[in-house]
């Protein structure tokens, strides 16, 4: 019977191709929507996280209760011990150190005057260690707008609008002006070697990066950092292991005396993120949700239209002796041989174009460009991503909703008149 | 009942509800089917050939009476159970053919043998036999759409007969035929009917069948009015 089936299916196109096209696009949108709703919304995140708060990071109380100040007179201080640590007791993240600050960026002149100088603010992250994941981070290779990658702890990447108003050439020389952890006034000098684009418009105004030693040449901050930002290896942000482990990290480091103890936030304690990620959750899920129950909508009343097409041959199978119930299973049969294929179709049209725009990501650079959010760092190019989810999500829609669909659709064989058969076959 | 006896129907009543009053579509029907018997109902519209033709073939079941059908009682028996006997011991055919458009001749023939459980090997031989019986042979791998009104409803008398089934339940198998094949469709069920010993039971009107008739049960409002063995029936000469 299962062969007697299958040749039906492929050879009646309106029980087969047509089904089979409404069931690859339906699978092939929700894997899409639900690759872009997470990358989009992971992006932001991932954004936030990179620049400012990491999936968790360390630092200490003090410098917590302050950290608007970028107060590092308060930073940790054996930043290599605590690295240590940290990669021993949580290795699901990996760990990186990080100093923010801010000041003056002077470019003087060929006689050494100020030729132009503006505010700047400026991460030190760590680039240049051997295993760094800071370049894939932040994405410098896409992000790069002229020049090259930091390769020395002088070397800066300027914001490409910092660079344009300040007026700085690859090469130039330009000084920091400001204060080191101790408070005493600094001057360094960073050789600019590339300019960014993070499409994230105020940060390109007035954002420097250096590598993590050359921060602490400038700032005197030796084996010390503002922040420890953690990252989960897949940098998918996951909420409950990350409040998970800042528990138990704020558990074990729990000296209400020590003003100097390292403390755990998570990305969610970040001002207003806690809400965001809630809200984000909520919004995915239902999104998702009224998308997969139109979905099943369209599939069980392609579940009708069908058996209603096919009512003179079950019709006929039911007076050649089939039962309601042998007649029953192989609608249902059908209907997951075709939800089945429908949903291998749309999974290899779906993932694909995840995959594409998780590489490539949609430009809304023109809407974000005068956004002045410094809370949230959102990303001006949205990208998709690819979670394991999205290689099976297609099941629910591709092949759950449509035999659903036949299931409910299928119980109207039950209801037949048997003995109105001969009457209704006459037509 | 006798081993001759394919049916056997003792006072059938069977009402249907109509508002909150009852239909009789058929009252006080006795009647008996020997084996290879070649039978019509006739009557005029509404007079309950179709009703007796579902009761027989386990489509319906009676209001009273009792209707025992190749050895089983419908009146008690499951719809599984009666599903079972059609498989196995009927065959249907309808005045609309009803062949499975996307299947050919070989594979609407198969059908009957596939829901029967039957080898592979043994359902081919089955299939070509029955084709041939009723002169497709050369057909065998057209879908219906290629055949003509004829072609197809002797394809549909090759599916009731493929399983070799005791009794064939035919609701006017020849109203959209014209008069031509509707000759050549008699002549094969009424050489089906001599060779393999199969019953027929036809419900029809239609004068060209009844000219091959051995028996004629005639109804009328629900009851059998007249029951005539017809003695030279136009079968004899085939």
């Amino acid at each position: 019977m299962f062969r007697f089936v299958l040749k039906g299916i492929l050879r009646d196109r309106s029980r087969s191709l047509f089904p089979i096209i409404v069931v690859s696009l339906i699978v092939a949108l929700v894997i899409f929507n639900r690759g872009f709703l997470v990358g989009s919304m992971n992006g932001m995140f991932k954004d936030t996280a990179v620049i400012s708060s990491g999936h968790v990071k360390v630092m200490t109380h003090a410098y917590q209760k302050e950290s608007q100040l970028m107060p590092n007179d308060l930073a940790l201080m054996d930043v290599d011990e605590i690295l240590k640590d940290l990669e021993i007791k949580y290795p699901n993240y990996f760990w990186s150190p990080k100093i923010s600050f801010a000041g003056l960026l002077d470019l003087p002149d060929e006689h050494g005057d100020t030729k132009s100088q503006g505010p700047v603010m400026a991460y030190g992250v760590d680039f240049l260690s051997s295993n760094s994941r800071q370049f894939e981070l932040w994405e410098l290779e896409k992000r790069i707008v002229l020049g090259r990658m930091i390769k020395d702890p002088t070397d800066a990447l300027v914001g490409h609008k910092l660079a344009d108003k300040l007026g700085l050439s690859l090469g130039d020389q330009v000084t920091y002006i400001g204060t080191t952890m101790n408070n005493a006034f600094t001057t360094f000098n960073f050789t600019v070697v590339g300019t960014f684009n993070l499409g994230m418009g105020p940060l390109d105004k007035q954002m420097m990066l250096v590598d993590i030693e050359g921060a602490r040449m400038a700032l005197d901050m030796d084996n010390a950092a503002s922040e420890i930002l953690g990252f989960m290896h897949d940098l998918y942000y996951n909420d409950d292991a990350s409040i998970e482990i800042r528990n138990e990290f704020n558990t074990f480091h729990s000296d209400t005396t020590d003003l100097f103890r390292s403390s755990m936030i998570a990305l969610r304690d970040a001002n207003q993120m806690g809400t965001m990620i809630d809200l984000v959750d909520w919004s995915v899920f239902i999104i998702l949700g009224i998308f997969l129950f139109i979905a099943m909508i369209v599939l069980w009343n392609m579940g009708i239209m069908s058996g209603l097409r096919r009512y003179g041959e079950i019709g006929v199978r039911l007076a050649m002796g089939e039962t309601k119930g042998q007649v029953y299973r192989s609608l249902i049969l059908e209907s997951t041989i075709i939800g089945t294929i429908g949903t291998i179709i749309g999974t290899c049209i779906g993932l694909p174009l995840t995959y594409y725009v998780q590489a490539v990501g949609i430009d809304y650079s023109a809407a974000f460009e005068n956004l002045n959010s410094t809370t949230m760092i959102m990303s001006s190019v949205f990208y998709t991503q690819v979670t394991p989810d999205l290689y099976y999500i297609g099941i629910i829609p591709g092949v759950l909703a449509t035999v659903f669909g036949t299931m409910l659709a299928g119980r109207a064989i039950y209801k037949r008149e048997m003995a109105q058969l001969f009457k209704e076959l006459e037509t | 009942m006798s081993n001759n006896k394919v049916v056997e129907i003792q006072k059938l009543l069977k009402q249907f509800p109509v508002g909150g009053d009852f239909f009789t579509a058929l009252s006080d029907i006795n009647f008996e089917l020997e084996k290879a018997e070649f039978t019509g109902l006739v009557g005029p519209s509404g007079s309950g050939k179709t009703t007796l033709l579902n009761i027989i073939g386990g489509l319906d079941s009676p209001t009273k009476g009792t209707i025992n059908v190749l050895g089983m009682e419908l009146g008690s028996a499951s719809h599984n159970e009666r599903a079972f006997l059609r498989k196995t011991k009927m065959g249907f055919i309808f005045q609309s053919y009803n062949l499975l458009p996307v299947y050919t001749v070989f594979e609407n023939v198969e059908l009957p043998l596939i829901l029967n459980k039957v080898e592979s090997k043994e359902r081919k031989r089955l299939v070509t036999q029955a084709v041939e019986w009723v002169g497709l042979s050369d057909k065998i791998d057209s879908r219906p759409a290629q055949l003509s009104g004829g072609e197809c409803q002797r394809t549909a008398i090759a599916r009731a007969i493929v399983h070799e089934p005791a009794l064939i339940l035919a609701d006017e198998p020849t109203a959209n035929l014209d008069a031509k094949n509707s000759h050549q469709i008699m002549n094969i069920m009424v050489r089906l009917n001599k060779e393999l010993n199969t019953s027929f039971i036809f419900a029809t009107h239609d004068e060209k069948i009844m000219a091959y008739l051995r028996r004629i049960v005639h109804l009328e409002d629900g009851q059998i009015v007249k029951d005539e063995i017809i003695e030279n029936p136009e079968m004899g000469a085939i």
